[in-house]
């Protein structure tokens, strides 16, 4: 038996990394799994996600593609009905809509009307979000177009054990899934990352932080505004419960109605466009289901409606942060209390 | 930009008209790197360092209505366009004065108003868009050729495929400008396609496809001229590949690994501009006035960044302004 090393244990890993170490182990463990994209095998990415792994596990099952997203996505809908397990990396979430028609008229269905004859176990690698300078063709978070699809499942990692854990879940599972990830992230600090566990399922919320005022749910990069807000606050004497959402569909709805039936005050941050964000689903959810114990009404935080320009200084003033989500934390508190004093 | 030849020049005047539009697309270039490495800039910036012939002759043979469309590495385009080189800068800083209100960005500036209707980001979305250009001016009696740049890369994407046959079967103004560098990013685009001769494809869409040196100025003028002429006088689009190579990473930061060793040595001694200027030397154009048109050249360029870098901030209070009409 070769030593415990990188593939066991605990290891620090930054985000990037961990993703790197959940793909080499899938690859180990899985033959049929294949892993390409634009630049992904022999330059390892242009983030360097996918470095080496092509040596570890050849080129024949770890490629680089032509930038023809439609022919990727489509060839791993037809590889994944053929008993491969296909891991895509769209480079951008933008570019993904090249393709949708793969994702969404034809991955998305092949269960359910083969009434589970067939199935399509693919997984797609992809991240999002707004980084100062970029174009408004590289800044979108569309989490909420792709969890609007029954049959794909939408996860986004914000820690960098979320990006281990959640991708091998994806890899393993066997529905069409969509894991997106952060580039702001990728390069961050290492964090501690425990490798070679279980294999948990492709879904599940996690309490990021534990408080009785009120309920914060994020995701992705998101999740750590909250949790700067979140601090905050405590300095203030409000304890928010902070609710890392990690999958947005299927959404881990019990994990999220017990900490919002308990502090009975819900905000949703997220970095996608208020206007039909999951942060609509979530809201509607939470009051339909809640309704009579909240002690405020539900509120969303996103971003204002709007394209996203390239200057960062335009960028900044559209999209919210920690102290955006901390006041509109202290006014939902805050609205309760005026409540009370009410005749 | 001005042209600083004397009279005794005047038979290279096209030349060094040329010359001065390369100059100011590298300079600007050389600009914008110096920006960005002292964070002015933020984000994802590509430069085109390397391809100006591509730019400069191909402008020189469109008429000024002429609608262009290219990739997220246009700031050559943009400036060989007439698109200044103040307006160009001011956006990528961010400026009230940029030619999009620091909402395009390097890599989605547009200024139509020199006939540049903008760069893309997304690979290969272009070629449609220019499609429709051309059948507005098909429609409406204009004579506007369309032109849409892309990569070698670019070649692989569907939309690409779609918009060279929707141009042939309609026989639409446009001309298709694959802009060879050999590398879609950090991949060789010889790695993804059986047969890397990409303007054979055209004749299976049944139009004219060509091969031409991109770096060769007056190659690529005469080339654009001819189809630009053709598909003005109702004869349909072509797939011009022109050969060439950047002589930069495929973005700033980009360490270029994958080159091979020695290739960017190679590629610098085929260059566009030290090329040119060498013929122009050759056949009797005085140092001082190559000289000159250089100084004049880098003058325009730092009075640019001056006046960009002195210009305000766009305005966050109107950042919500142009999203609907
Ligand atoms: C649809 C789409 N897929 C992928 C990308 C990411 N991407 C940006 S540039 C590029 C390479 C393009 O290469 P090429 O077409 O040869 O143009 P060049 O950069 O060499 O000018 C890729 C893959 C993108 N912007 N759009």
């Amino acid at each position: 038996m070769p030593e415990a090393s990188s593939s066991t244990g605990v290891a620090q890993l930054s985000f990037g990394k961990a993703v790197n170490a959940a793909l080499a182990r899938a690859l180990e463990d899985m033959p049929e799994v294949v892993l390409y994209g634009e630049d992904v095998g022999k330059p390892g990415g242009v983030f360097g996600v996918t470095k080496d792994l092509q040596r570890q596990a050849g080129a024949a099952r770890v490629f680089d593609t032509p930038i023809s997203e439609t022919a990727m996505l489509g060839v791993a809908v037809g590889a994944a009905m053929s008993g491969l397990r296909p891991v895509v990396e769209i480079m951008w979430i933008d570019f993904s809509l090249v393709a949708m028609d793969q994702l969404v008229n034809q991955a998305a269905n092949v269960r359910y009307v083969s009434a589970g004859r067939l199935a399509a176990p693919l997984t797609v690698r992809t991240q999002q979000g707004a980084t100062p300078g970029s174009c408004a063709q590289h800044s979108q978070n569309l989490e909420a177009l792709y969890a609007h699809i029954p049959g794909l499942r939408v996860g986004i990692p914000a820690t960098a054990q979320d990006a281990y854990d959640m991708l091998l879940a994806a890899i393993r599972c066997d529905d069409p899934t969509l894991v997106i990830e952060n580039r702001a992230m990728y390069h961050g600090d290492p964090q501690p990352v425990s490798l070679g566990g279980p294999i948990e399922d492709a879904c599940g919320a996690r309490v990021a932080r534990p408080g009785r005022d009120l309920t914060l749910v994020a995701w992705g990069a998101m999740l750590f505004q909250a949790l700067e807000a979140a601090a905050q606050l405590a300095r203030e004497g409000i304890e928010a419960e902070v609710i890392n959402a990690r999958w947005i569909a299927p959404f881990d709805w019990p994990t999220l109605l017990a900490s919002a039936g308990r502090t009975g005050r819900l905000l949703v941050a997220h970095e996608a466009n208020v206007t039909g964000g999951f942060g609509a689903e979530i809201a509607a959810r939470v009051q339909d289901e809640l309704y009579g114990r909240l002690r405020a009404p539900v509120r969303r935080l996103g971003v204002a409606d709007c394209r996203i320009p390239a200057a960062p200084h335009l960028q900044a003033a559209l999209i919210p942060d920690a102290g955006r989500i901390a006041q509109a934390a202290r006014e939902l508190v805050g609205e309760q209390r005026d409540r009370r004093t009410q005749p | 930009m001005s042209l600083v030849a004397t009279s005794g020049d005047a038979p290279f005047a096209r030349e060094l008209a040329a010359l001065d539009t390369m100059l100011h697309i590298r300079l600007l270039e050389e600009k914008i790197t110096e920006l960005r490495k002292a964070q002015s800039i933020q984000g994802s910036i590509h430069l085109c360092i390397g391809q100006e012939a591509i730019y400069a002759g191909s402008c020189q043979a469109l008429r000024a209505d002429d609608p262009v469309f290219s990739t997220y590495r246009g700031h050559g385009w943009a400036l060989a366009r007439g698109v200044p080189a103040q307006g160009i800068l001011a956006e990528l800083l961010g400026r009230e004065s940029g030619v999009c209100r620091g909402r395009g960005g390097s890599a989605m500036f547009s200024a139509a108003d020199h006939g540049f209707y903008g760069e893309n980001s997304i690979v290969g979305a272009g070629a449609p868009i220019a499609c429709g250009a051309a059948l507005a001016s098909v429609l409406r009696g204009e004579e506007r050729v369309a032109l849409t740049a892309f990569g070698d890369g670019a070649m692989n994407q569907g939309a690409i495929h779609e918009a060279m046959n929707f141009a042939a079967y309609r026989d639409l103004p446009v001309l298709f400008i694959c802009e060879n560098n050999t590398y879609a990013e950090l991949t060789p685009v010889a790695e993804t396609v059986r047969d890397a001769e990409l303007h054979k494809r055209a004749a299976a869409y049944g139009m004219p496809g060509e091969r031409v040196d991109g770096n060769d100025v007056a190659a690529v003028r005469d080339c654009v001229a001819h189809h630009a002429a053709r598909a003005r006088g109702g004869q349909g689009p072509a797939l011009i590949e022109m050969m060439t190579q950047r002589l930069v990473g495929h973005y700033y930061g980009d360490l270029q690994g994958y080159r091979p060793r020695g290739e960017l040595a190679e590629a610098r001694q085929r260059e566009p501009i030290a090329r040119l200027r060498q013929r122009l030397a050759a056949d009797g154009v005085a140092a001082d006035t190559l000289a000159a048109l250089e100084a004049a050249a880098a003058a325009d360029i730092a009075r640019a960044a001056e006046a960009a870098l002195a210009a305000p901030l766009a305005d966050p209070a109107t950042v919500m302004e142009h999203l609907y009409a």
